[in-house]
């Protein structure tokens, strides 16, 4: 591990702010707090954390159902993420959007989505809008691996490598699109092999180590900047938690999840920052103090919020809604 | 005044535009080598050459791209090549452009422009022939323009370049090579403004598109025999005119209303439930709808012909509401 100190500890921090995030979306859900339904990213988090750490805030992500890892990682606010959650009046999307659709578009987050692999046309029009103002941005969009049976998938591919496009296209393979394992719905045993057909590179790396995650994303971040096009990258991991909160998760057995949780991203980590010298026992219990503090402020400005007026629903489907509405 | 095509009418509201506001840019299929199969870029060609760009045939991705592009502060226009394919990348449209800014609480301005081709040519077949505007007006998120005229393709796109919402527009295949005038002067058209093509005092028919001039071949044939025709021309469908609307059925108290697509469940559907829930004292007789019949449009001349609505139709149910 060369790399530096603080950046070292913000993977750590900032995993354990997405961990703690969820754990509490996770029981509020569970005390009948949180309308709708929500998908959990417990097991993911390096994936975020790694990619992001390459990022400026002019850069874009489009994110997934599962994305409360991708919007903190890219700096969101938890306060009004969680106010979202809760359908309240100063959420992200003034409660109209929920978890599958929370969006930062002044921090480059162009959406959550709802449906499976939506947010891939979207990343290769950002991909565009960049090359045509001659910028050096890039766009990271993160997708699962259900996604990649997509059609939207392969056209986003051809259409970026052909345009050479600053896309970085992030695979988060964990091994299960709902009920269905990757392995029965899926061509290829890599999803990074489908690289192939796109003439782009394409590479598969262990989704649960944060720096390999950090380090890979952070070569074809530099490509692409450089004008050298898109990269896909698959990131393999594993689903901790149901496909959604309350989830009677038949298709798998409670051994085999138990059997996973060993190899999940934090405390991975953490053993190595400790044996390595970078955190002590007390700095890491400051930050999980840290993250629950700043995750319980959120849930206190969430409770306290109002909820938008009925009529709040006729606002925002145009900047100019004049005679639209009837 | 010079008379220019509804084709080119187009080309130089872009070209306008384009000169002014450097994030423009226009892509699509068969678009950037000889301006479009109807010609419409022509104007454009090798004016601006790399904002007028050849895609793949990727339909979800011309049009979720237009979205991601827009968000990244451009002003994307994005080519359908015939109005059936709109459905190959509908999921895009539908779940994506004409939600984000609802779902996300009024995020980003969404200032993109997907147009096209639309309706019936010679013998296109089902696939290549449709008209599917009212699937637009059905959904909320997006606004609707569907011109009849140069005048009106050019006033109306140049106001579409400049919002800040989501535009779909819809060129009727039979009309790009019409003729028409067109000033030199700059000028646009607001989006929810019909045109009242022809004053009458005996039956109001409201129409769009190719159907305008259809109904005013029926109102020439009409007027003929006595009979007064006021014709409306929509224009925009999302917003509608209702104001224009309310005020002629007001004077005639008859309306017959004329499109393309099917009459079942087609936009004229919506307007006749408006016009007899708020106007209902008003009416002296049932409104009537014109409409292709509810099958696909078939190859075959005598059969296409039999399918689709033209100025008899028209009279038929002027006709009827007398
Ligand atoms: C187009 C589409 N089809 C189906 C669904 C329902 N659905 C929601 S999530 C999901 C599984 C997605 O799997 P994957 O892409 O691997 O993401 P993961 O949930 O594993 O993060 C499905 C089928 C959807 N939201 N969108
Ligand atoms: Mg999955």
């Amino acid at each position: 591990m060369e790399l530096p100190k603080e950046l070292l500890v913000k993977f750590y921090k900032d995993m354990v702010r997405i961990r703690t995030f969820e754990l509490k979306a996770e029981e509020l859900f569970l005390q009948g707090k949180l309308p709708g339904f929500i998908h959990l990213y417990i097991g993911e988090e390096a994936i975020a954390v790694g990619a992001m750490a390459n990022l400026r805030v002019e850069d874009y992500i489009t994110s997934t159902h599962r994305g409360h890892g991708h919007m903190i990682a890219k700096g969101a606010s938890m306060r009004k993420m969680m106010a979202e959650l809760y359908g309240k009046k100063h959420g992200y999307c003034k409660g109209k959007g929920g978890s599958m659709h929370i969006a930062d578009v002044s921090i480059g987050v162009l959406g959550a989505n709802g449906e499976v692999g939506g947010g891939l046309p979207i990343a290769v029009g950002a991909g565009m809008a960049i090359k045509l103002q001659k910028k050096d941005n890039v766009v990271i969009s993160f997708f699962g691996d259900g996604a990649s049976n997509r059609g939207a998938f392969h056209e986003a591919l051809n259409w970026a490598s052909v345009f050479k496009l600053p896309v970085i296209f992030l695979n988060e393979n964990n091994q299960f699109a709902s009920t269905e394992r990757v392995q029965e719905t899926t061509s290829v045993e890599n999803i990074s092999d489908r690289a192939v057909g796109y003439n782009m590179p394409g590479v598969s790396i262990d989704g649960n180590d944060v720096i390999a995650v950090y380090e890979t994303v952070k070569e074809a971040v530099e490509r692409a900047r450089n004008g050298g096009g898109p990269t896909l990258i698959e990131a393999k991991t594993y689903r901790l938690k149901g496909h959604f909160v309350g989830d009677p998760q038949l298709y798998r057995t409670k051994e085999e999840v138990d059997q996973r949780w060993p190899n999940e991203p934090i405390s991975r980590f953490e053993r190595k920052l400790i044996e390595g010298g970078y955190l002590t026992e007390k700095e890491k219990e400051q930050i999980w103090y840290d993250a629950k503090a700043e995750v319980e402020d959120s849930v206190q400005f969430a409770e306290q919020d109002e909820y938008p007026a009925p009529e709040e629903a006729l606002e925002d489907l145009f900047e100019d809604s004049t005679n639209c509405l009837y | 005044m010079r008379e220019i095509t509804f084709s080119e009418a187009l080309g130089e509201a872009i070209l306008e535009e384009m000169s002014r506001d450097p994030t423009i840019f226009t892509y699509g299929e068969d678009i950037a080598k000889q301006g479009g199969i109807f010609g419409a870029y022509k104007p454009i060609l090798g004016k601006y050459q790399d904002r007028i760009i050849d895609t793949p045939i990727s339909e979800e991705v011309i049009f979720g791209s237009a979205l991601g592009a827009s968000l990244a502060g451009m002003r994307p226009v994005a080519e359908f090549h015939f109005a059936d394919f709109l459905f190959t990348g509908m999921a895009a449209i539908a779940n994506q452009i004409m939600k984000f800014k609802y779902m996300t609480g009024g995020q980003g301005k969404i200032h993109l422009i997907l147009r096209g081709p639309d309706g019936i040519s010679k013998s296109a077949a089902a696939q290549h022939s449709e008209s599917i505007e009212t699937i637009f007006m059905h959904i909320p998120g997006i606004k609707v323009i569907i011109p009849s005229t140069p005048y009106d393709m050019k006033g109306l796109f140049k106001t579409a370049l400049r919002a800040d919402d989501p535009v779909i527009c819809f060129e009727h295949k039979m009309l790009y090579k019409m003729k028409g005038p067109v000033p030199e002067e700059e000028y646009y058209i607001p989006f929810g403004v019909a045109d009242v093509k022809k004053e009458g005092k005996d039956v109001t028919v409201i129409a769009t598109s190719r159907m305008v001039h259809e109904s005013l071949a029926a109102s020439e044939e009409l007027e003929k025999e006595g009979i007064s025709v006021e014709v409306i021309d929509l224009r925009t469908l999302v917003p509608w005119d209702k104001e224009t609307v309310f005020k002629s059925v007001k004077k005639t108290h008859k309306v017959v209303i004329a499109h393309e697509t099917w009459r079942r469940a087609g936009w004229g559907a919506e307007i006749a439930a408006t016009i007899q829930e708020e106007l209902f004292d008003y009416l002296d007789a049932p409104i009537r709808r014109v409409g292709a019949k509810n099958v696909h449009i078939p190859f075959s001349p005598p059969l296409q012909d039999f399918v689709i609505p033209d100025k008899n139709s028209v009279i038929e149910a002027v006709r009827s509401v007398l």
